[in-house]
């Protein structure tokens, strides 16, 4: 366990060290790639460990995303601009969630499912305030400098990742996982799982509502196709079962390898996204628990 | 003393099923008792409603004197009522040790660091059930009897005042039996009340203070377990009254073999659910296959219809079944009509029949239809509704009339009684009836129903513990091997 611990310091140490010999571009790939894994982190909160597959984390991130660009725009800083975003994507998440999480089976994904296309399309009914299609530009940058943005993503996603682990760890945690993988057992321990499942909600949404508020601050833009559209779900999707689920972390590796085999295959043009779906299937058939399950295994074996 | 758990007038309704009934019963701290009942005789739902699982519909549940009818599980649970569960289905990704650890937490969302105390009670609950050299396996690693000795652990943890245990025995060698009826014992000594669920007294009978017997929902017997035994209206129910026997023509024993079943085996996971089952059945035979739930009857139906895997020899017509496909099966004339029926319960009668049909000519089809409407006169009178807008005894009938549609040659009927008031069940018994007399079908039945089963066989084997313990003439059952029927 120390030895996984250092070997996990190492990495962060290469990674807090890697502007210094790194493109701009190279640069710009990982920043976005780390903003993926907090959205990763925090879908595996809810389908990992509470059970509930949701398929709207977009919907949590383009809340926090344009809540708190509109904010922005009208003369918020950036630091409440973001808060704020992240409030209105735990306001909207809940809002979601209460009468969500008290359907069963797929009805609770389908739910989410639909939330993210009814946000789509009141972005684009109000052009006017929301910029539509065309995406909403910011007055306000995190930096210009490539450098700086890269540490706050990375930053931002070590604490994220940090606080989520622990919670999954965390008592909790292992509740939230007792209500997810059998909730009339979990009831029948004494626990309220619908509380557990809300909280869990909530968690998510907040952390999503940040990663995307932040994520806007980066790019400049708030636009539909970056923050909100179904594809950015799949590729959030992707990562957790990717990287591993009900692990937390494997979000991170699952999204810098998507993000990243994305950019490398991008000469590719249209067949690039036909590659890196088809390298993520071969991964899911191949190893079922993800990367990250991959390696663990190999790690308790030994 | 007085009484710690009180149940009156307790009743829950699923649609137009009476799952219980008016039940009232009451548990003293101290004292064991046995809720039993055949298969669909609603005691499992009396244990759900006691602990929030399900809402009763009418009738009071108090627990040292406060009503907890209608309070949802988890307050229940926190109200002191424990639950061992029949199958566990521990967290896989934590160890033993815990999982007997949640169960030590608070309902908390903000309990964010392990206590350390909690480690020790959960290592020393853990010893208590004879866990102790295992806590820091992975579930998955722990032989079946581990994982229901976590299950206790569970509940145990939790200190509560009374406690259900949902079929204690089920899958236990009789080693590990003595090892949990003592862990069970040991409730009473610390003044818990205990609720043992389960099919019939005799397993239970040296542990329960007091057994309540139901039947359709209703109590029909309250008493030790001798009373019980001894109970003229329970012994109708698990051994049937007078038997009306059909006698069968001689022939029929010259007849040759159908189906052949040679030692064969079946294992899910750690649990053997048949054990080395030999059994035959003649062309134009009606076998019944007796057996308790749990006994391992489904599993032998699933295990020819190709549907579970499994080791032994099959032999269908002199050939071997193993490796073909469950549908290849099907198609050979093998038809099961499962136990949970597997209507499509949004497609009407008629075209729930109709794909039964599918594979026969048209007019054969049109044929077969008429035949069925014929025997079965209700079902051409609801040939427009929804299959699961009908009673449970029309559905039985149309699962049945669906694994007619397909010409079988062995038609398999799996606890094809379950759940079904006496009426309905004079019905099917009818419709049986003339099935047998007017056409050639062979016919495997699998029941716990003694007296349907019996009335119809004309040979009989008894399923018990994954075993084959008893094989002959329906005449005889009742005084060779009805005793393990109580």
């Amino acid at each position: 366990m120390s030895r996984r611990t250092l070997a996990a310091l190492v990495l962060l140490l290469l990674l807090i060290a890697f502007p210094f010999v790194a493109s701009g571009y190279l640069l710009g790939v990982f920043t976005i790639a780390f903003y993926f894994g907090v959205f990763a982190m925090a879908w595996d909160l809810l389908f990992g460990f509470a059970g509930e597959v949701n398929f709207g984390p977009t919907f949590l991130i383009g809340l926090g995303a344009y809540a708190a660009g509109l904010l922005n725009v009208r003369g918020w800083p950036i630091l409440p601009a973001v808060l704020a975003g992240a409030v209105a994507a735990v306001i909207g998440g809940l809002l979601l969630a209460l009468p969500a999480l008290r359907l069963r089976g797929p009805y609770f994904g389908l739910v989410t499912l639909v939330a993210v296309l009814l946000l789509q399309q009141v972005i684009v009914i109000f052009a006017g305030v929301t910029g539509g299609e065309i995406g909403l530009s910011l007055p306000d940058v995190l930096s210009v400098d490539a450098r700086k943005n890269y540490w706050y993503a990375l930053a931002f996603m070590g604490v994220s990742g940090a606080l989520l682990y622990a919670l999954s760890r965390s008592p909790a945690g292992l509740i939230l996982q007792a209500a997810g993988q059998d909730p009339v057992e979990a009831q029948a321990l004494g626990f309220n799982v619908a509380k557990h499942k809300l909280a869990a909600f909530s968690i998510s949404a907040l952390f999503s509502g940040l990663a995307g508020a932040l994520m806007v601050f980066y790019l400049g833009t708030a636009s539909v196709d970056t923050v909100v559209d179904i594809s950015v779900t799949v590729q959030v999707i992707i990562a957790v079962v990717l990287g591993g689920r009900r692990t937390i972390l494997g979000g991170i590796l699952g999204a810098v390898f998507l993000i990243g085999v994305g950019e490398v295959l991008r000469p590719l043009g249209q067949l690039s996204t036909f590659v890196v779906a088809a390298i993520a299937l071969a991964v899911i058939l191949l190893f079922p628990d993800g990367l990250i399950g991959a390696f663990g295994r190999h790690g308790r074996e030994a | 003393m007085t009484a710690r758990l009180v149940v009156e007038g307790l009743t829950k309704r699923f649609g137009g099923l009476v799952a219980v009934r008016d039940l009232s019963f009451e548990i003293r701290p101290g004292e064991i008792l046995g809720l039993i009942g055949p298969n669909g005789s609603g005691k499992s739902t009396a244990m759900k409603l006691i602990m929030g699982i399900e809402r009763p519909n009418a009738g009071s549940i108090r627990l040292d004197g406060v009503e907890i009818a209608g309070w949802p599980a988890h307050r229940v649970a926190r109200a002191g009522v424990g639950l061992v569960f029949q199958h566990s289905r521990p967290l896989h990704r934590q160890t033993a040790l815990e999982n007997i650890k949640l169960a030590l937490l608070p309902d908390s969302l903000t309990r964010l660091i392990t206590d350390h105390s909690v480690t020790e009670q959960a290592r020393a609950i853990g010893e208590s059930v004879g866990l102790g050299r295992v806590l820091d396996r992975y579930p998955h690693t722990l032989p079946f009897a581990d994982l229901r000795r976590l299950e206790l652990a569970k509940a145990i943890a939790r200190n509560p005042k009374l406690v259900l245990v949902d079929e204690p025995f089920a899958g236990l060698t009789s080693a590990e039996l003595a090892d949990f009826s003592r862990l069970i014992a040991h409730f009473r000594d610390e003044g818990r009340a205990v609720l043992l669920v389960d099919h019939n007294v005799k397993g239970v009978a040296a542990l329960v203070d007091r057994v309540v017997a139901l039947y359709l929902g209703e109590r029909i017997a309250e008493g030790t377990a001798e009373e019980v035994m001894r109970d003229a209206k329970v012994r109708q129910v698990y051994l049937g009254g007078s038997i009306e026997m059909h006698a069968r023509p001689a022939q029929l024993n010259a007849a040759r073999s159908l189906l052949e079943v040679e030692d064969l085996s079946v294992f899910y996971g750690k649990a053997q659910a048949l054990e080395r089952v030999s059994l035959s059945v003649r062309a134009g035979e009606f076998v019944s296959v007796v057996g308790l739930n749990g006994a391992g009857k489904t599993t032998l139906f699933n295990a020819i219809s190709g549907l579970v895997p499994y080791q032994g020899r099959i032999l269908w017509n002199g050939v071997p079944l193993a490796g073909q496909s469950a549908a290849a099966i099907a198609r050979s004339g093998i038809v099961q009509c499962p136990e949970t029926r597997e209507l499509f319960g949004d497609m009407t009668v008629q075209e729930n029949l109709d794909l039964g049909g599918q594979h026969q000519p048209p007019e054969e089809e049109r044929k077969r239809l008429r035949w069925l409407f014929d025997l079965f006169p209700i079902l051409e009178a609801r040939r427009g509704q929804a299959a699961r807008t009908l009673s449970g005894g029309e559905q039985q009938m149309l699962a049945i009339a669906r694994a007619l549609m397909m010409n079988p040659r062995l038609l398999i009927l799996d606890e094809p009684t379950l759940g079904l008031a006496p009426v309905i069940l004079e019905q099917l018994s009818q419709a049986l009836e003339r099935l047998r007399e007017t056409t050639p079908i062979t016919v495997l039945l699998g029941e716990q129903n003694v007296r349907f089963a019996l009335s119809h066989a004309d040979r009989v084997y008894v399923l018990e513990h994954a075993r084959i313990i008893w094989e002959g003439l329906p005449e005889h059952f009742a005084k060779e091997a009805g005793a393990a029927y109580l």
